[in-house]
């Protein structure tokens, strides 16, 4: 068997330019039967989602479905959990993720993470963004200089923190620090972005923006969001699909657009959660 | 009191307690307070010994002149640059040690595997090996074995195992205190393990690093046992570190037994050693005080 | 295998090398105690150890019991003493003052635990001694060791005490407060039964620290190698021992010290893992960190 890792094709250093559309459908992330096992303790189970390029996919359901230990897999963070098992198939693209060869350093620049607790490095804000970029590659610094500018616009901070760049990261507000790992998670250029209930440790207002950020990046990054708030995810998604605790494990119940899955769901399941809660 | 209830009320515990609880409570309010004020008292009564026969020898004299009439008069002056030459010694070549050792157990082995079972375990035996044992072991390898003969560096060796078990708890547990987010995150960008703990963990965890070692050099202060015999017993100011060199805690040993009429230089020594361990406590008060105010708002 | 991957090996195995480093130590330290004591027990022979009619090197008698004796004797001594004082200290601190006296306490300890042996030993052997000796001379003697050893002993255990006490937890304090029991009977019951293993594992670590005390024996204790008649007799450790001799010692008999060093450092083995074993059935760290 040939050493060589599996290189998934890094896309070159270009500006967020456009990418797919929402209109039709184009799965760019494929799960077939995906289950996950924490030694005993079945995550999650036979889960088969096709995630389309560009859009905004919402994960729904109640605590303990599996939603992030399903966006563990993508990013291959499940490597870091000990006994941690995962069955099935997760193809990015053409790659697979599952493959024990695979460069996880380079996926992990291809798909992007931000945590429900606003993570920045102890570190200034400027470097909170260029050490990701000096370890990915970009050695000039001017180069990184840009890359940081363009993120911070990105994610609206670069007016409020263009005069203190190396201020340190953990003075800024909640909701600013959640922009900036934001930011940090989008210098990258990556071309999955995973969000794990990315606003439920911010105040309404920070809430908000962060919602407008999340919507402006449809067509550049796709976008997995679990979400505990139904009207968020009404409110910012193209696709949703609702993970439900069954038999001990979580499974995958419905998935489709948005609008189908709350006005026509076909499951009863589906409907009792979205009826009782949206009520 | 008790022989006035009826039978079935005596055998009820929770009677019994309160019954006797008072007499009880004041005996043993007594005794605590009393064992407190009797151990704090011999304590001071220590204290306030050396402090008084110490003082009226304390001088810049002492500090700077060497020793003369076998050290009766004079100063400690070589002692002193002794002593901190063998401190130079056995931390330099403890904390690098050291500092490897303790990102090793806490950053890259399970703590369940063979090998780092193997290295905790013997950390903890080493830990509370008596510093006489050192001595003898410093005397037969670095001393004899690898030709050192009686120097200080020798001396700075041998303490440096001393002092390593020491180290590297506290460096661990520097390592343990830095939040698991930081790591998370730093996995989710794809930043290899050489660059989180690079430029992420150690400045993170350096104020705690830094306690560690001034703790360290506290306990390497206060040996004397381990230098009896490797380090030497000669008291001129040092050429290098393959002469052999008396460190403070050897001199106030040497005064007090084999001098007669030395004890006055021997308490203003004991002055000195205790001002520089107080003086290595409060700075490492301050520092971790320090450190948990600014907690998070390291630059970098 | 990519560069990042490489890199982190590289680190990987460099630091394997020196944790190996550090670990070696102590398997040096036995190797080196065990090359040296092997002269003296082929010449000597290990029975000869504890039959001699005298520790007396010079003229070829290796006896090391009265040594044994002097050990057992001032430790054993030294923990009875600070043991109960200790534990009384740690109560009084946890439960009888509140807030910053309590710190005060703990802080005060913590200076004391690093206090070094020598000046124990000096105010030993300049004002205990002769108070001593006023009482019964000559003053050196196995009293004196073990009160210097048991004011050394007592800020480990009281500080590992301290922190047994500190972890029993609140609830069922309070509870046992709202059912009525006084203070005194709350931490008989149930704190002091609680911290049970976490206090022993303090006494044992002070009990490690009195057998391999040096200086401050040497300093008060008189050094003479015979069994001890009394309290007020002179006694000589087996620490001791090594330190007086090792200078001038030829052979067999340094062999002989190196003997007694290896006996001494598998004693302490012994007790580490007695504190370890106690660790583990509790689940806990044993509080020994940083008080060493």
């Amino acid at each position: 068997m040939s050493d060589e890792l599996i290189r998934p094709h890094l896309a070159p250093w270009l500006p967020l330019g456009e990418k797919a559309t929402c209109c039709e459908p184009n799965a760019l992330l494929r799960a077939r039967g995906l289950s996950l096992r924490y030694g005993s303790t079945v995550a999650f189970e036979d889960v088969t989602l096709d995630v389309n390029a560009g859009c905004i996919t919402a994960l729904v359901g109640p605590s303990g479905c599996g939603k992030t230990s399903f966006l563990n897999c993508i990013n291959r963070l499940t490597d870091l959990i000990p006994g941690a098992s995962v069955d099935g198939e997760l193809q990015l693209g053409d790659i697979d993720l599952l493959d024990p060869r695979l460069d996880v350093m380079a996926l992990r620049r291809r798909v992007g993470m931000v945590f429900q607790k606003p993570n920045p490095f102890p570190l200034s804000i400027r470097r909170n963004l260029s050490l990701p970029l000096k370890e990915h590659g970009m050695r000039s610094r001017s180069r990184r200089a840009d890359a940081t500018e363009r993120a911070l616009r990105d994610v609206g901070l670069w007016d409020e923190v263009k005069d203190r760049l190396e201020s340190p990261a953990l003075a800024l507000s909640g909701g600013q620090q959640q922009r900036l790992c934001i930011a940090r998670a989008l210098v990258l250029e990556p071309e999955v972005l995973l969000m794990d209930e990315p606003c439920s440790a911010l105040d309404p207002l920070a809430s908000d923006v962060v919602e407008d950020l999340i919507v402006g990046l449809r067509g550049r990054v796709t976008v997995l969001i679990v979400t505990h708030n139904l009207a968020q995810a009404r409110r910012i998604a193209d696709w949703a699909a609702l993970f439900w605790k069954q038999d001990d494990a979580g499974r995958l119940i419905e998935h489709g657009a948005v609008q189908q899955i709350f006005e026509a769901p076909t499951e009863d399941l589906t409907a009792a959660y979205v009826c009782g809660r949206s009520g | 009191m008790w022989f006035r209830l009826r039978p079935s009320s005596w055998f009820d515990p929770a009677w019994r307690w309160r019954v006797l609880s008072a007499p009880h409570d004041a005996v043993a309010h007594l005794a605590m307070w009393s064992a407190s004020l009797a151990v704090t008292g011999v304590f001071v009564w220590i204290l306030i010994d050396v402090l008084s026969h110490g003082a009226s020898h304390l001088s810049l004299e002492l500090l700077t002149a060497a020793p003369a009439d076998a050290g009766r008069q004079g100063g400690i002056a070589p002692i002193l640059v002794s002593t901190v030459l063998i401190l130079a010694v056995c931390m330099a070549v403890a904390m690098p040690l050291g500092l490897c050792s303790a990102v090793l157990l806490s950053e890259f082995s399970r703590s369940t595997s063979g090998y780092g079972r193997f290295v905790r375990r013997s950390l903890d035996v080493l830990a509370g090996l008596p510093s006489i044992v050192f001595g003898l072991f410093g005397y037969a390898f670095f001393c004899h074995a690898l030709g050192l003969g009686f120097s200080i560096l020798s001396g700075g060796l041998t303490l440096a195992c001393m002092v390593l078990p020491v180290l590297i708890r506290s460096v661990e547990a520097a390592l343990q205190a830095v939040p698991d987010d930081i790591q998370t995150a730093s996995a989710a960008l794809g930043l290899s393990k050489t660059t989180t703990i690079r430029s992420l963990l150690l400045p993170a965890a350096a104020p705690g690093i830094a306690v560690g070692l001034i703790l360290g050099i506290g306990r390497a202060l206060a040996e004397t046992a381990a230098l009896l015999f490797t380090s030497g017993y000669v008291v001129r100011m040092p050429g290098s570190l393959f002469d052999s060199g008396r460190a403070l805690s050897v001199h106030i040993y040497d005064l007090a037994m084999n001098v007669p009429g030395g004890d006055g230089m021997a308490y203003a020594s004991a002055l000195v050693l205790l001002g520089l361990l107080l003086g290595m406590n409060a700075l490492a008060t301050t520092l971790v005080q320090r450190w948990q105010k600014s907690k998070g708002l390291v630059f970098g | 295998m990519n560069a990042t991957t490489r890199l982190d090996r590289r680190l990987e195995s460099f630091l394997r090398m020196n944790a190996a480093v550090a670990g070696s130590i102590t398997i040096g330290i036995v190797a080196y105690l065990l090359l040296e004591s092997l002269p003296a027990l082929h010449a000597v022979g290990p029975l000869r150890f504890l039959t001699d009619p005298s520790w007396n090197p010079v003229h070829g008698a290796y006896n090391v019991v009265p040594m044994v004796v002097g050990t057992l004797v001032v430790t054993v001594g030294a923990v009875l003493l600070a043991a109960p004082l200790a534990v009384a200290s740690a109560v009084f601190g946890r439960f009888y003052v509140r807030g910053a006296l309590s710190k005060l306490q703990r802080r005060v300890l913590e200076t004391l635990a690093g206090v070094p042996s020598v000046v124990y030993g000096l105010w030993g052997l300049m004002v205990l001694v002769p108070a001593l000796a006023r009482i019964g001379p000559p003053g050196q003697s196995v009293l004196a060791g073990v009160l210097v050893l048991a004011l050394m002993i007592l800020p480990t255990i009281a500080l590992v005490s301290d922190t047994a006490l500190g972890a029993v937890p609140e609830i069922h304090l309070r509870g046992a407060a709202a059912a009525g029991l006084s203070r005194w009977a709350i931490v008989r019951s149930i704190a002091l039964p609680t911290a049970r293993s976490g206090i022993l594992t303090g006494i044992l670590l002070g009990t490690g620290r009195a057998l391999g005390e040096t200086m401050a024996v040497v300093m008060v204790t008189g050094n003479v190698a015979q069994i001890p008649d009394g309290v007020f007799a002179p006694v000589r450790t087996l620490t001791a021992n090594i330190a007086l001799e090792m200078a001038y010692a030829t052979d067999a008999h340094r062999s002989a010290l190196f003997v007694s060093g290896l006996v001494l450092a598998l004693l302490t083995i012994g007790l580490v893992a007695v504190v370890d074993r106690i660790a583990q059935s509790t689940g806990q760290d044993g509080g020994r960190t940083g008080v060493v």
